[in-house]
C-alpha cells in the first residue's frame, strides 16, 4: 500500500511536469529561436538550443526602427505599453474606488439608478460596440492619443464591482467610530477607507496592469500613428513587414514577442499572491 | 447597503461622476449608436442614411457566411471551454493531491495568466508555421503529401487557432480550480476516505459536486472569452486574414466593419453579440441566485 | 470480538514534532475507551493514526490479529464520527448514511434497512430527504453518528464530537452517546480534551500528555488512584491540591507537620495531592485554615483557604454549609487518602 501511495505521487509528479512543460515549452522555444540568426531558423525551424546572437538581436530590436514608417523601435513600443498598462491600472483604480465608496456608503437620490447603469457595463464587453467607440473617439478627436486608448477601456464596471464587495465587508462599526470622532465623508475615506484598502489596491492594479498591456484589439484600432503602438500590437505590424522579405527574420520577431511577454509574466510572478488574491476576489 | 450611511453630502455626485461620465461617453453612446446604425443602410458613398427597419438582420441571417460563422464561433467556444477546463482541472487536481511541493508547481502554472492572447497567437502561428513550425513538421512528414494546411483549411486552422487560445486559457482555469478545490473541507474529504476505499469514486461522488459552483462560473467566463475575446488570436495567427470559415463573429464585425465599411451590417452583427452576451449574464445571474448554498 | 492492539505506536512529523511516543494499549471488545487528555498531547493524532488518516512513523497497530498499519481507511471496517460532522453538504440525510454502503455493494434493501433503523433510533426519521445546510448543529451530530451506525463497523471512532454543541446539547448527547454504544456493543474510542465528559463517557480512560499514555484504567481507579501528578491533576474537578513536602526516614514533612507511616517510600522530594472532598472539618484537628473565598454552586460549597505558612488549598463542603470569609476551620486529612508523586518523575508513589 506505501508503494501504491508512492506510485501515485510520482504520478502526480509526472503529469504537472508534463503540464509545466505544455504551458512553457512553447515560449522557450521562442526564446531560443530568437537568439540564432534568420537563417538557421529557415533552414531548421524552431530551435530548442539556444545560440549567440541574443545581444545583437534584442539590442537591434529595441534600438533600430522598424515597421511600416520606420518609424518606431520596440523601445518606444514598450514605453507605450507601459503607459497604457500603468495608466489604465491607476485610472481604474482611482475611477472604481470613487464610485464604489459613493454607491456603497451613501444614500442619494438616482444612486440606484447609476447602480444599474454601472451594472450594465459588466454586460458588454468591447469587443461587441467596437465600431461605434470607435466612431466616438474618432468624433471626439481621441484617435492617436494616450488618452484615447486608456479612457474608454476604464468604461466597465468590474473595478467598481470589486470595490462595492470589499466596501461591503467593512464592518459598519468603522464608520461609526469615525462619525463620533468627527470624521466626514471625504475624511473617512482618506483616513481610514482608503489605507484599509491597500491590498485590493494592489491586486487589483497588478490584474488591471496585465489586461492593459495585453490589450490588442483596441489599440489595433485607434492608432494609426505607428508612433503610439504598443509593443503587443508590434508583434504583428512588424511581423507583417517581416513576411513580406525575402529573408524573413523570424528572430526578431521572436525577440519582439518575448520583450512583449516579460513585463507582465515578471509582475505576475513578483506579487503572485495578490495577484491571485485579486483575481479570485473580483470574480465572486 | 450598509446600514450605516452619510447623508446630505455632495460627495457621491462627485465621486460617481468619472465613472458615470466615462460610461455615458464610452459605453451608453455608442452602444446606443450601434443599435441605431443596426437599423440604417448607408449608400455605397457614404451620402445618405436610408432607415431600412431590421433589414440588415434579415440580411446577414440570410447570409450562409455569417451563419457560417456564428456555429463555427460557437464550435470553438465550447471547444476551447471544455478543453482549456479539462486540462487545467487535471493540473489542479494533481497539485491538490500533492503532500509536498505544491507550493513550487502553482507559480509555474499560473505566470502563464500574463501571457497575451496576441502573443499566444504568435506562438501558435510559428508553431503550426509550414517554414518553420515544428508542430506542422511533426503532422507532415517529410515525402508524403501534407494534409495539414492551416492556412488553406478552415477546420486546420481553426485547430491552430483552438491550441492557442486553450494554452492560454489553462492557466486562469486552473487558479480558479485549485482555489475550489483547496476550499472543499479537509474533514469531508477524510469522511469520504473512511467511506470509499476508491479514490477514482471519491472524486466524482464527493469532489466534483462540490466543485461544483466553480465550474459552472468557469464555464461561462471560458465561453465568453472564446466567443468574444479571441480575435487577437485570430489576427496574429493570420495577420492577413484566415481562410474562409475560420474567423469569428467579433472578427466578422471588425472586418466587414472596419475594413468593408458595411457599417450597417457590422452593427447589426454587433447587437446580434449584444444580446448574446445579456443572454449569457442572464443564465449566470439566474444560476448564482438559486446558488448551490451550503 | 474485536481487539485492537497498538504496540510501541509512534508518530514524528517531517518538521520533527513527536505527535505520539512509544504508546502501548489494547482496546476490549464492546468497551468505550476514552483517549482524554490536553491540546496537543496526541489523542486525535492516535485516534487518527487508527483510523488511517495519518502515517504510521513506527510501531504496530492490530486490529483482531492482523497488522494494519497500512491498509486504507476505507478498508479496516472502521467509521468515523469528526468534530465539525463532516456531512456531504451536497448530499440528504439518506445519502449521507447510504454513501459508505453503496460503495461496498451492499444490497439496496439492506442499506435502506439500515437506514430507516439508525434513523429511528437517533430521531432522524423527518430529515432523512433534508441537506446538512438545513439542519442544526445537534442534528447534524445524529446524523454523523447515523452515517457510523449503518456501517456496523468493528470500531467507533469519535474525534470529540460534542466540542462544537453548547453545554446543554452537550450533556444531553453524553448520555445518548453512551446508552446507544451499549446497545450496539461496538468497541469504540472516544477523544476528548473535557475531563468531566471523560469520567461519564468511558468504560476506561486513556490518559495522555505529551504523546505519552501516563494511565490506563476506569474512572474510580483514575481518579481515585492516579499514577502521576499530571492524571491527578487534570482528572477531578475542582482541581486537587498539591503541596510540596519531603519522605525523611519514613515520614511525610508537609506544610509544618509531620506524618509517620511511610517507610516504604525512600527519602525524596515530594508533591502531596489532596482531593479537595478529603478533608475532614474537626474541632481537634491541628491544620488551621482561613477562608479567603466561598464559591456557593448549590450542590457543593467550595471554600479558598489559606495556610499559616501561605499555601493555598481548595476544599469542598456540602451546599449550603455556611461558611464565611475570614472564618478560621481546623481540618485533617487521612493518611490513605494522601496521594504522594515523585518530585523529579511525577510519578506515585504509595
Amino acid at each position: 500500500m506505501k508503494v501504491l501511495w508512492v506510485r501515485y505521487q510520482l504520478l502526480n509528479h509526472l503529469l504537472l511536469i508534463l503540464g509545466v512543460a505544455f504551458l512553457a515549452l512553447p515560449l522557450w522555444m521562442v526564446f531560443a529561436s530568437s537568439t540564432h540568426d534568420p537563417a538557421t531558423i529557415i533552414r531548421d525551424g524552431m530551435q530548442l538550443g539556444l545560440s549567440d546572437q541574443f545581444f545583437e538581436t534584442y539590442l537591434g530590436v529595441l534600438t533600430e526602427k522598424k515597421g511600416f514608417t520606420q518609424q518606431v523601435t520596440a523601445s518606444m513600443m514598450m514605453l507605450n505599453s507601459m503607459i497604457l498598462g500603468v495608466g489604465f491600472a491607476v485610472g481604474k483604480i482611482i475611477v472604481s474606488m470613487t464610485a464604489a465608496y459613493a454607491i456603497v456608503y451613501f444614500r442619494f437620490p438616482l444612486g440606484t439608478l447609476l447602480f444599474w447603469i454601472i451594472f450594465t457595463t459588466l454586460l458588454l464587453p468591447l469587443e461587441v460596440r467596437i465600431i461605434p467607440s470607435y466612431k466616438v473617439v474618432a468624433d471626439l478627436g481621441m484617435l492617436n492619443s494616450y488618452s484615447g486608448l486608456i479612457i474608454p477601456l476604464i468604461a466597465s464596471a468590474t473595478g467598481t464591482f470589486y470595490f462595492r464587495q470589499f466596501f461591503r465587508s467593512v464592518p459598519d462599526e468603522l464608520l461609526e467610530a469615525a462619525k463620533l470622532d468627527g470624521a466626514g465623508a471625504w475624511k473617512f475615506f482618506i483616513d481610514i477607507l482608503m489605507p484599509l484598502s491597500r491590498t485590493m489596491m494592489a491586486a487589483l492594479f497588478i490584474i488591471m496592469f496585465v489586461v492593459g498591456w495585453n490589450q490588442y484589439l483596441w489599440p489595433l484600432l485607434m492608432t494609426t500613428d505607428e508612433s503610439y503602438s504598443t509593443i503587443v500590437l508590434g508583434i504583428k505590424s512588424v511581423m507583417q513587414t517581416i513576411d513580406g522579405n525575402r529573408l524573413p527574420e523570424y528572430n526578431r520577431g521572436f525577440a519582439l514577442a518575448i520583450l512583449a511577454l516579460v513585463p507582465p509574466v515578471l509582475i505576475v510572478i513578483l506579487f503572485q499572491r495578490w495577484f491571485i488574491k485579486g483575481l479570485l476576489e473580483s470574480d465572486k | 447597503m450598509k446600514r450605516v450611511t452619510f447623508s446630505h453630502s455632495p460627495i457621491p455626485y462627485l465621486f460617481v461622476l468619472p465613472q458615470i461620465a466615462i460610461i455615458a461617453v464610452f459605453f451608453l453612446w455608442p452602444s446606443f449608436e450601434a443599435i441605431q446604425l443596426s437599423f440604417y443602410l448607408e449608400d455605397p458613398w457614404g451620402l445618405s442614411n436610408e432607415f431600412v427597419w431590421f433589414e440588415n438582420y434579415q440580411t446577414i441571417f440570410e447570409d450562409p457566411e455569417y451563419v457560417g460563422t456564428l456555429i463555427a464561433t460557437l464550435i470553438f467556444s465550447l471547444s476551447v471551454t471544455f478543453l482549456s477546463l479539462g486540462l487545467a482541472m487535471l493540473l489542479a487536481v494533481q497539485v491538490d493531491g500533492l503532500l509536498r511541493g505544491g507550493g513550487t508547481y502553482r507559480p509555474l502554472i499560473t505566470w502563464a495568466y500574463a501571457i497575451a492572447p496576441a502573443v499566444a497567437g504568435l506562438v501558435a502561428r510559428f508553431l503550426f508555421s509550414p517554414q518553420i513550425g515544428p508542430i506542422y513538421d511533426l503532422l507532415n512528414p517529410d515525402g508524403e503529401p501534407p494534409w495539414f494546411e492551416p492556412a488553406l483549411d478552415s477546420i486546420d486552422a481553426w485547430v491552430v487557432i483552438t491550441s492557442g487560445a486553450v494554452w492560454r486559457q489553462v492557466s486562469v482555469n486552473f487558479i480558479f480550480l485549485l482555489a475550489g478545490l483547496q476550499s472543499i473541507p479537509r474533514s469531508v474529504l477524510e469522511a469520504s476516505r473512511i467511506d470509499n476505499p476508491s479514490g477514482f469514486s471519491r472524486f466524482w461522488s464527493v469532489t466534483f459536486p462540490l466543485l461544483a459552483p466553480t465550474l459552472f462560473f468557469l464555464m461561462v467566463i471560458n465561453f465568453s472569452y472564446a466567443f468574444f475575446e479571441t480575435f487577437a488570436i485570430i489576427d496574429t495567427v493570420f495577420p492577413f486574414g484566415p481562410p474562409a470559415g475560420a474567423a469569428s463573429l467579433v472578427y466578422k464585425v471588425y472586418v466587414d466593419g472596419f475594413k468593408g465599411a458595411d457599417l450597417g451590417g457590422s452593427s447589426a452583427q454587433s447587437v446580434v453579440l449584444m444580446l448574446f452576451v445579456l443572454a449569457l449574464t442572464v443564465v449566470q445571474f439566474r444560476y448564482l441566485e438559486k446558488k448551490i448554498h451550503y | 470480538m474485536t481487539t485492537l492492539t497498538l504496540n510501541s505506536l509512534q508518530k514524528t512529523y517531517a518538521n520533527g514534532t513527536h505527535a505520539v511516543r512509544g504508546i502501548d494499549l489494547e482496546i476490549l471488545d464492546g468497551e468505550l475507551t476514552v483517549f482524554v487528555g490536553p491540546s496537543g498531547c496526541g489523542k486525535s493524532t492516535l485516534l487518527r493514526m487508527i483510523a488511517g488518516l495519518e502515517e504510521i512513523t513506527s510501531g504496530d497497530l492490530m486490529l483482531d490479529g492482523s497488522r494494519i498499519n497500512d491498509v486504507e481507511p476505507a478498508h479496516r471496517d472502521v467509521a468515523m464520527v469528526f468534530q465539525n460532522y463532516a456531512l456531504y453538504p451536497h448530499m440528504t440525510v439518506r445519502r449521507n448514511m447510504s454513501y459508505a454502503l453503496q460503495n461496498r455493494k451492499v444490497p439496496k434493501a439492506e442499506i435502506d434497512r439500515r437506514v430507516v433503523e439508525a434513523a429511528r433510533m437517533l430521531q432522524l426519521d423527518e430529515l432523512l430527504e433534508r441537506k446538512p445546510a438545513q439542519l442544526s448543529g445537534g442534528q447534524r451530530q445524529r446524523v454523523a453518528m447515523g452515517r457510523a451506525i449503518v456501517r456496523e463497523p468493528k470500531l467507533f471512532l469519535f474525534d470529540e464530537p460534542l466540542s462544537n454543541l453548547d453545554a446543554q446539547l452537550r450533556a444531553q448527547m453524553r448520555v445518548d452517546i453512551r446508552k446507544l454504544q451499549r446497545q450496539l456493543r461496538v468497541t469504540s474510542i472516544f477523544v476528548t480534551h473535557d475531563q468531566i465528559e471523560a469520567m461519564t463517557v468511558g468504560d476506561r480512560l486513556a490518559v495522555l500528555n505529551n504523546g505519552e499514555l501516563e494511565q490506563i484504567g476506569t474512572p474510580m481507579e483514575v481518579y481515585s488512584k492516579p499514577a502521576s501528578e499530571f492524571v491527578a491533576s487534570f482528572i477531578g474537578s475542582p482541581r486537587i491540591n498539591l503541596v510540596s513536602g519531603e519522605v525523611k526516614a519514613g515520614s511525610l514533612h508537609v506544610d509544618g507537620f509531620e506524618l509517620p507511616g511511610f517507610s516504604q517510600i525512600s527519602d525524596q522530594p515530594v508533591k502531596v495531592g489532596i482531593r479537595p472532598e478529603d478533608f475532614v472539618l474537626e474541632s481537634t484537628a491541628k491544620m488551621s485554615l482561613q477562608i479567603d473565598l466561598v464559591e456557593e454552586l448549590g450542590s457543593d460549597e467550595l471554600l479558598y483557604c489559606v495556610s499559616p505558612t501561605g499555601l493555598d488549598y481548595r476544599i469542598r463542603r456540602p451546599g449550603g454549609s455556611g461558611h464565611k470569609v475570614g472564618e478560621n476551620i481546623t481540618v485533617s486529612v487521612i493518611s490513605e487518602k494522601l496521594h504522594l508523586f515523585s518530585s523529579q518523575s511525577g510519578k506515585r508513589l504509595n
